[in-house]
């Protein structure tokens, strides 16, 4: 990747700017979600009304980020290395403003099942605790490998998505047994569903954005890519 | 650095566009007197296509397209090293036994300034048809008609026949020679920067231009504005120092270039 200056300093603080607000972005995104886990668990009513506060800021940075973007495009026509940062960081936007409306939704969630008091009979909460720091843990990897711009760590990242649509699986598998067993723990059960449902999604989403780094350093689009094309875009030269 | 045509043309062969030679360079070194303008570099341009020249001033690119036209020959001391095979009868453009005259009917150049001749709108045209003989004022007429529609340039001008050419814009002049390079049925355009002395209208209107003409012709273009490069070219190649650091289909040298050099001079990183 070319890393040397741009003959005009003013497009390398632009790019400056850019990469550093995602990251603040990517932040906020991973707070907002980390709040979202907890209230769930916790039963945190007070979390979850700063879940959905959060989320409006996300929501402005979004907009912000994509004003950013057509500026650096009208002004600097970015090419090569540059262009697959601006397109990077576009798409990394998108999906850092889902995981927020994904967060939103859990603490929403939250919310319904703790105010019915439907808590004691909603099972699987410990699963779902465990599933969502994968996602979390996928979120921060992402943002860490963007912050690094390493496609190996990137990989990494993608590879982790089969684990947590794995636990989407286990966790909707046993919450039917309940269902079964009991009907009463249904109306829990479902909504436990939308929130495993959401961070399965946050899995994707990272995953997605862990793409974008891949992208940005190796020029290859690997979002439909096999785990052989995966390894053979990392590992050329870039 | 050596680009081999065979690799290339495998790797756009790999690609879709299915691609025939028009030309090809093969370790061409120019020497203006003692200076080495252009070092052993190797391209291919092929056949109705649009292969741009990028790189920094003074890297050769002028020079290297200077070369297809033998204009290099108008001045004592230069030489040339290497060859150019214009296909597809394969002669070498560089063969000294060659009439420059004949190279430079079938392959056609435009200036970065407008330079029509001091003479009419139809003369500026008819001036290489003459040339090479051609008296019959019905058929001159029609070929001028003819190369101006090309030029897209007959519906400005076709009241303005007996006009001097000076009264034209500079992007009616422009097309104008466009225009003359087209009287003769060139295989081959040459085109050193073309629009850098026009506004954006008239930029436009030369790059729709050379669209239209690829169908028919296949062009070689200089150009110092990248966005040129990138929005009307197929293949570009960089340049640097005398040397093609750089060649491919253009998506990729603007999307994903493999040198360094050439990121750093397309992302505008060039010290």
């Amino acid at each position: 990747m070319a890393t040397g200056e741009h003959t005009i300093k003013q497009y390398d603080q632009e790019l400056e700017l850019l990469r550093g607000r995602i990251l603040q972005m990517g932040g906020l995104v991973e707070t907002q979600l980390r709040m979202a886990i907890d209230c769930f668990e916790q039963a945190d009513l007070r979390k979850a009304d700063e879940v959905v506060e959060a989320d409006e800021r996300v929501d402005a940075e979004e907009l912000e980020m994509a004003r950013l973007v057509i500026n650096l495009i009208v002004r600097r026509q970015p090419a090569a290395v540059d262009l697959r940062l601006i397109m990077g960081v576009s798409r990394a936007v998108t999906d850092l403003e889902r995981i927020g409306d994904e967060a939103t939704k859990i603490a929403r969630a939250a919310r319904w099942v703790h105010q019915k008091d439907v808590v004691i009979r909603t099972p699987r909460i410990r699963d779902i605790r465990v599933s969502g720091e994968a996602a979390l843990s996928m979120l921060r990897g992402a943002l860490d490998a963007f912050a690094r711009l390493d496609p190996v760590a990137a990989a990494e990242i993608i590879r982790e998505d089969k684990g947590v649509d794995e636990q989407f699986r286990l966790i909707l598998r046993q919450l039917i047994t309940f269902m079964m067993e009991d009907p009463r723990t249904i109306t829990g059960s479902l909504d436990t569903v939308w929130v495993a449902k959401a961070i399965e999604r946050i899995g994707d989403h990272s995953k997605n954005i862990a793409g974008d780094v891949i992208y940005i350093v190796q020029g290859e689009d690997v979002r439909h890519a096999t785990p052989e094309q995966l390894a053979r875009a990392v590992s050329q030269p870039n | 650095m050596d680009v081999s045509i065979e690799a290339t043309v495998e790797q756009t062969k790999a690609g879709q566009d299915q691609v025939v030679l028009k030309a090809e360079v093969r370790n061409l070194s120019f020497y203006y007197g003692n200076f080495q303008g252009l070092k052993n570099l190797s391209l291919p341009v092929y056949k109705e296509r649009v292969t741009a020249l990028i790189g920094p001033s003074g890297c050769g690119k002028s020079t290297l397209l200077r070369c297809f036209n033998r204009i290099h020959d108008l001045y004592p001391g230069n030489r040339y090293q290497g060859s150019i095979t214009l296909h597809p009868d394969q002669i070498d453009i560089l063969d000294r036994s060659l009439d420059p005259m004949d190279v430079r009917m079938r392959i056609g150049m435009v200036f970065q300034k407008p330079s029509p001749f001091p003479t009419t709108v139809f003369e500026n045209v008819a001036y290489g048809l003459r040339l090479r003989g051609l008296r019959s004022k019905a058929v001159l007429a029609e070929k001028v008609e003819r190369a101006l529609r090309g030029a897209a340039l007959w519906e400005e001008v076709k009241d303005r026949l007996a006009q001097d050419a000076s009264n034209l814009s500079g992007g009616q002049q422009q097309r104008l020679c466009i225009a003359r390079a087209l009287a003769t049925d060139p295989e081959l355009l040459l085109f050193d920067e073309p629009t850098s002395a026009l506004d954006p209208i008239a930029t436009a209107s030369i790059e729709e231009l050379i669209d239209e003409l690829k169908k028919r012709v296949s062009i070689l273009i200089v150009t110092h504005n990248m966005q040129q490069a990138a929005r009307c070219s197929d293949y570009t190649a960089f340049m640097y120092l005398g040397e093609l650091v750089e060649y491919g289909p253009t998506e990729q040298i603007f999307l994903k270039p493999t040198k360094k050099q050439t990121e750093d001079y397309i992302t505008g990183r060039f010290g």
